[in-house]
């Protein structure tokens, strides 16, 4: 299966199977105007399938949304033909609104205009809590 | 400017010395009378309280300060939909600082953002109520001597419990302290406050629904009220709020020196049987709530 390769923009690589449709929606390539491709179980040296998206275009990516949505993508810049930066993710130490607090007592339920702040307290059980209430995003 | 959201905002160095200043406050109440003149405390409960409002407020006139606010939400522009940073905003303009309780967690983090006067945080939702933990730890150094060394009960609601969370969080910074926390299993202490906390720092604990086991190690016994307004399903709070009743034949077999405590208001959980047994401190705790407050006043207005 031939995908063209892109001028300018990014290969988000090594995305853990069957989350690239996750990260589509979550990083709004949907909304997009340029070439945007997904490719779903490519085969991989490290974890037997992957998933790739490569987006032929220099947009604005959020690196902290997609570190939080999959740690272990990498992040391949390109630019003329060529990759000129390969950038490793890891879990964000912040996140603002990509997630929403669930506690149902948290302040964030019902103040206008407050960011749904998480934070990150527990690196190796990768557990993110609610800015406000110490909630645990699960 | 600095404000009182989590009973972690002060350091142990910090805690020592405004227990340090309510007890002169104890010893010497005529010298103090005068510190806050002119000086306004306005208390913005959103949720109603009783004994911390009235506290807050008994802390400022005694100091002789003056206070404003309101006793529920009904009785301010909430009830218009006002959001909690307009309200600061506008209560800062007319005070000097602020005690706030309101009902949803977090909702002190987010008035500190925008306040322009120093915030207590007078209880927020099942979360933090840190200046009931200063008058816990205020009452057990008067009752003890120490802060260290000592075997602490909590008993009831130790999930939705604010004081327990906040005194677990405090008392985890002093030396050999152990940790028994006794609940249902509905009402278990949260995995965050033992992960957190706990766990962290390496302290003793261990968990039981029998009051009765460990009771003969107990330095302290701190009892909670199963709180009505935390439960969704009333069910579930008629059934566990009777759960632990404390009365006088238990507590033949705790230690001579026990402290009970209890942050009042109680229903059911301490019989009334044990008021009159000379371990019973609770009342004493109510009192020295307003002392350690005037502290707190003091101290975030900057006042020697």
């Amino acid at each position: 299966m031939n995908i063209d390769s892109i001028k300018n923009g990014y290969v988000i690589d090594h995305i853990k199977a069957g989350n690239a449709m996750i990260i589509y929606d979550a990083l709004g390539l949907r909304e997009l105007d340029c070439q945007v491709a997904i490719i779903s179980n490519a085969k991989s040296k490290k974890t037997g399938k992957k998933d790739i998206i490569k987006i032929d275009e220099n947009i604005d990516l959020d690196l902290d949304k997609l570190g939080f949505l999959d740690p272990e993508v990498t992040v391949n810049i390109v630019k003329n033909d060529e990759i000129i930066e390969k950038k490793k993710l890891s879990l964000p130490e912040k996140i603002i609104n990509v997630a929403k607090c669930k506690n149902p007592r948290c302040i964030t339920s019902i103040e206008r205009d407050l960011d749904q702040i998480f934070i990150l307290t527990d690196k190796e059980k990768q557990v993110y809590r609610c800015k406000y209430c110490e909630s645990s995003l699960k | 400017m600095k404000h009182l959201i989590d009973i972690q905002d002060l350091s142990v160095e910090e805690i020592d010395e405004l227990i340090k200043v309510a007890n002169d406050i104890i010893a010497n109440k005529e010298k103090y009378s005068p510190k806050c003149n002119g000086k306004k405390l306005a208390t913005l409960f959103f949720e109603p309280s009783t004994r911390t409002r009235l506290s807050f407020e008994a802390a400022m006139l005694e100091l002789g300060g003056s206070v404003l606010g309101f006793s529920e939400s009904s009785s301010s522009s909430v009830s218009k939909g006002e959001s909690v940073s307009d309200t600061i905003r506008v209560v800062g303009c007319y005070s000097d600082i602020i005690a706030m309780r309101h009902p949803k967690e977090g909702a002190p983090l987010v008035a500190c953002q925008r306040s322009t006067v120093p915030i207590i945080n007078a209880g927020d939702g099942g979360h933090n109520h840190p200046t009931q933990t200063l008058t816990d730890l205020l009452t057990i150094s008067r009752e003890k001597g120490r802060l260290n060394q000592m075997t602490i009960g909590l008993c009831g609601d130790l999930k939705f419990g604010r004081t327990v969370h906040s005194l677990i969080n405090a008392m985890s910074r002093y030396q050999g302290i152990k940790f028994v926390l006794i609940s249902p299993d509905e009402l278990k202490i949260p995995d965050y406050v033992k992960t957190n906390v706990l766990d962290k720092l390496g302290i003793e604990y261990c968990e039981t629904k029998d009051i009765e086991e460990y009771l003969p190690e107990l330095d302290v016994l701190y009892m909670t009220r199963v709180q009505k307004e935390r439960f969704f399903n009333e069910a579930d709070y008629i059934r566990l709020k009777d759960y632990y009743i404390l009365n006088k034949a238990k507590l033949e077999k705790a230690k001579k020196d026990l402290t009970i405590l209890h942050p009042l208001p109680r229903v059911n959980e301490i019989s009334t049987d044990v008021d009159d047994d000379p371990r019973a401190k609770y009342f004493e705790q109510a009192l020295c709530g307003k002392y350690i407050r005037m502290a707190l006043i003091l101290k975030m207005l900057g006042i020697e």
